[in-house]
């Protein structure tokens, strides 16, 4: 090819402090591909994205937009270049319009009518050219997450964008929305536009990129042809050694019912009732993967079970009633009667960040008598074990004194683990375990899983990530909308399926799945909108 | 990882604030065409070079000490507490009553009961706005400045009404019994050859101040409450993780920090004027925030912190006494004083992180 490349970055470094995000990086894109850049949580993707969209100034290199040397001080300049950014949080008015949404910022003149009736055409023409259909006259607060990404999608083009970036943009879809959007990525690509899509799913950069560049710790490690490697290999670009992609795991033997939950409810403080009747039992020795898209009560099920929130219905721990609201419904009563919890996010719940580690391997067990001499914290005795689990479960550095804060993700997950699982508890609750956790440690976090269910732990799992709810469940139930969908066995399901459950579609109304999927994630929408009016 | 070595943050920040506001104060007084220079050397000699002087900065920084350890309790849990002033009020009421209505037999058995007394009314006035915060949601930093009002009304009635004694024109109590007097540093200290502390209100209230330094430290760092507390303050979220209650915490370290306020009345009502007066707290609950911020929360912070705001009391009042300089003009480096160490605390510290950063880059 003798094209100039899209976007060339020769050189590009940028540091933080003593953190060096970006160093060295040298990429080229060439138009009308999918370049996909993968890597793990802060090897430093959002840093050149946003060095390429203007919000940060790079400390030396260049940048080259088809083939000119081009200065990119802020967004403005990033979209005169033809640059459009798909955040992964969308920066969209809830309370306007789509249309107004699409204008904001690239209006015509003072007054907003010629804007908007020039935007409608416009809309109307892209979206018959990439299957971008969404109703120009919607408010935002109405539509699915789905279509407010097709809006952002919208508003790069209106803007005229010949390349556009998306951060993570499957991170809040269905599997279905993921597939839609991807059909419109490859629209996209046919008409001779150029995508960088930035994303740390190696299942996604097989399936839709032409070329992937690999980051690690800052630095660019490679740039391959899609075609001409295997997720093996891009794995061990990203890690820097071997990975086991796989969970090995032997078939479960499930014993005697543990948890039982009936008709489990909860409402927020905003009156959404979050768990609209949840009935799951767990068994001893098995792990129950809830699958669903984050937001469907997922979240609240873990708390109400883990003691954080008040629900009615029923819980009962090996055949007996927990209270669930008022006095020993709290969190401390349930680690006492033997359900542990690694929350969903560790950074607000499982650890306070500015505590040092010792302080945080007994939070939420601060009051066994074990922690305590007379009226005092027996703080010497609460070190001693802090640094024996840090060494058990290699967290590093292995040092006791330093904040959570200083601690990478995965290694702060393995404080909450080790705090978690040294209790010897019956039950294991456990919410996104590898969210923003590297893929070294991901791999002793399954392990781990794997070897409590196999110690005879029953084990309710949560996660957004439907790779690993099938690599480490033995059933799997599907949330959506508060409810629990349906439950299936993952030798028996496949991706397609548990998508239309996520997306609270059930297998009667299968005839139609894409109109299916819309009414019913419309449906969820105006009751949560009901409820806070 | 951390920006800055602890020391720097500790002692260097606070420092150089001082020092900026130090420089712009003389700019001021230089303005109204006084020397700067006089004024320093009359504020150091007022309230540092005499022991009477120090009995003076001593007597403040009792009062400092307790309202800044009330901020503290409170920013721990991650609340503001403003009524120190209101709480200080009411704790001086507590003081009164038991002071005029139990005839004790010594002044010790009568500071165990009024620090008792002064503690306990002090943490009831907190206790309306704590509850209001944790069960209804009003915001604590609203409710406690309405009960500042409150609490001078209160107070103002019950002088004028019930405690002044009749024929008195003063809103005042009577004179306290003299068993319930302190002993006073000079009391405490002065040999007849040696004439320390004449004249001055520092007493065994400051002893007390240290005391409860000493006390905040083992609370809030060696006990189960305040690892809550503290727990609670850096996240709600994960204190309802861990099973720690917010409502409970909040109102339990609302009360500590009422009652801290209040035994600041045992200084000013039993210590000094032993009797109580209308405006007995003068903005010590204010200068509170000042101190704990300054201090970090921390009580060697405070006790340190304290001592400078009780060297500025001090010697400010020497400055109006001799001076033309105007009694305004002491409030005015006060202000400057709190404005640098507490508002604009991040003007200091920022610049400061990058000299380290670069530092630590050459090295």
């Amino acid at each position: 090819m003798t094209q100039a490349p899209a976007i060339e970055l020769k050189g590009i470094s940028k540091a933080f402090g003593p953190v060096q995000a970006n160093k060295d990086i040298n990429v080229r894109v060439m138009p009308g591909t999918i370049h996909g850049i993968i890597g793990e949580n802060g090897a430093g993707k959002s840093t050149l994205m946003s060095i390429l969209y203007g919000f940060y100034k790079a400390d030396a290199g260049e940048i080259f937009v088809a083939g000119r040397k081009t200065d990119i001080p802020n967004s403005q300049a990033a979209i005169a270049a033809g640059i459009g950014m798909v955040f992964q949080h969308f920066k969209l008015v809830q309370n306007f319009t789509v249309l107004e949404n699409v204008i904001l910022g690239a209006e015509d003149g003072p007054m907003l009518r010629p804007s908007l009736a020039r935007a409608r055409g416009v809309l109307k023409q892209l979206s018959e050219d990439y299957e971008l259909s969404v109703d120009p006259d919607q408010l935002i607060e109405n539509l699915s997450v789905g279509h407010q990404q097709r809006v952002e999608i919208l508003k790069a083009l209106y803007r005229q964008a010949d390349i556009l970036i998306l951060d993570e943009p499957t991170g809040v879809l269905t599997p279905a929305e993921a597939d839609h959007l991807f059909r419109i990525l490859d629209g996209l690509r046919a008409q001779g536009k150029t995508i960088i899509l930035i994303t740390h799913k190696l299942r996604e950069i097989m399936e839709i990129t032409d070329t992937v560049s690999v980051m690690r710790r800052g630095g660019m490690t490679a740039t391959v042809k899609t075609a001409e490697t295997s997720p093996e290999q891009l794995a061990e670009l990203m890690v820097g050694r071997k990975v086991l992609l796989q969970v090995h795991k032997t078939p479960a033997r499930p014993g005697a019912p543990v948890l039982q939950i009936d008709d489990l409810r909860h409402t927020d403080r905003h009156g959404v009732e979050r768990l609209r009747g949840v009935s799951l039992t767990v068994h001893a020795g098995e792990v129950l993967g809830i699958a669903g898209v984050a937001g469907n009560g997922q979240s609240e099920l873990l708390e109400a079970i883990g003691g954080c929130v008040d629900a009615s219905g029923s819980i009962l721990l090996n055949g007996k009633a927990l209270p669930l609201s008022g006095p020993g419904s709290d969190g401390a009563a349930r680690r006492a009667a033997g359900i542990a919890h690694v929350p969903e996010d560790r950074q607000t719940e499982g650890l306070i960040m500015p505590f040092t580690a010792w302080e945080n391997t007994v939070f939420g067990y601060h009051r066994d008598p074990a922690c305590q001499t007379g009226p005092l914290m027996n703080n010497a005795a609460i070190k001693q074990q802090a640094q024996d689990k840090m060494t058990r479960y290699d967290v590093r550095p292995p040092n006791p004194a330093l904040a959570a804060r200083n601690f990478s993700g995965g290694n702060q997950q393995k404080i909450v683990l080790a705090r978690e699982i040294e209790r010897d508890p019956d039950v294991l609750l456990i919410g996104q375990p590898t969210r923003g956790v590297d893929i070294g440690a991901i791999e002793f976090i399954h392990k781990e899983i794997i070897r409590l269910r196999d110690a005879g732990k029953a084990i309710l799992l949560v996660s957004v990530e439907l790779d690993e709810i099938f690599a480490l469940s033995d059933r799997i139930a599907v949330m959506f909308d508060g409810k629990i969908m349906g439950e299936r066995a993952p030798e028996s399901t496949d991706q397609t399926e548990l998508g239309l459950l996520m997306a609270g579609v059930t297998a009667s109304q299968a005839g139609d799945p894409i109109a299916a999927v819309d009414a019913s994630l419309h449906q969820k929408e105006r009751r949560e909108a009901r409820a806070h009016d | 990882m951390d920006k800055m070595p602890a020391w720097a943050d500790a002692v260097l920040v606070p420092l150089i604030s001082i020092l900026l506001a130090a420089l712009l104060s003389a700019l001021v007084i230089l303005a109204i065409g006084e020397s700067p220079l006089d004024a320093l050397t009359l504020m150091i000699e007022g309230a540092l070079m005499r022991s009477s002087g120090w009995g003076y900065t001593l007597y403040y920084t009792t009062n400092f000490i307790f309202t800044g350890l009330c901020v503290a309790v409170a920013f721990h849990a991650r609340m503001f507490n403003i009524g120190g002033e209101g709480q200080a009020m009411i704790g001086g009421l507590g003081v009164a009553l038991v002071c005029l209505f139990i005839p004790f037999p010594h002044w010790s058995v009568a500071l165990l009961v009024a620090t008792l007394a002064a503690a306990v009314f002090g943490a009831l006035w907190a206790l309306i706005p704590a509850y209001l915060q944790a069960k209804r949601g009003s915001h604590i930093v609203i409710t406690t400045i309405m009960f500042n009002f409150i609490a001078a009304a209160v107070l103002n009635y019950v002088l004028v009404n019930l405690l002044r004694p009749t024929g008195a024109m003063d809103p005042a109590t009577a004179t306290f019994p003299a068993a319930t007097h302190l002993p006073t540093f000079q009391d405490m200290f002065a040999t007849p050859d040696n004439p320390l502390f004449r004249g001055a209100p520092a007493n065994v209230t400051f002893f007390l101040a240290v005391l409860a330094c000493v006390a905040f430290w083992l609370v809030m760092w060696r006990t189960r409450l305040g690892y809550e507390i503290r727990a609670f303050g850096h996240s709600e979220s994960a204190a309802k993780y861990a099973g720690i209650s917010p409502v409970r915490i909040t109102v339990v370290a609302m009360l500590m920090s009422g009652g801290l306020a209040g035994m600041m009345a045992l200084n000013t009502t039993m210590g000094e004027a032993e009797r109580l007066v209308l405006n007995a707290t003068e903005g010590a609950g204010f200068i509170g925030i000042a101190v704990a911020l300054m201090g970090r929360s921390h009580p060697v912070g405070i006790f340190l912190a304290a001592l400078l705001f009780g060297f500025l009391y001090q010697g400010g009042a020497e400055l109006a006494l001799w001076t033309s300089i105007p009694r305004e003009l002491i409030t005015v480096i006060q202000a400057l004083v709190i404005l640098f160490t507490g508002a604009l605390d991040n003007m200091v510290r920022m610049p400061l992180e990058r000299v380290f950063l670069a530092l630590r880059k050459g090295a």
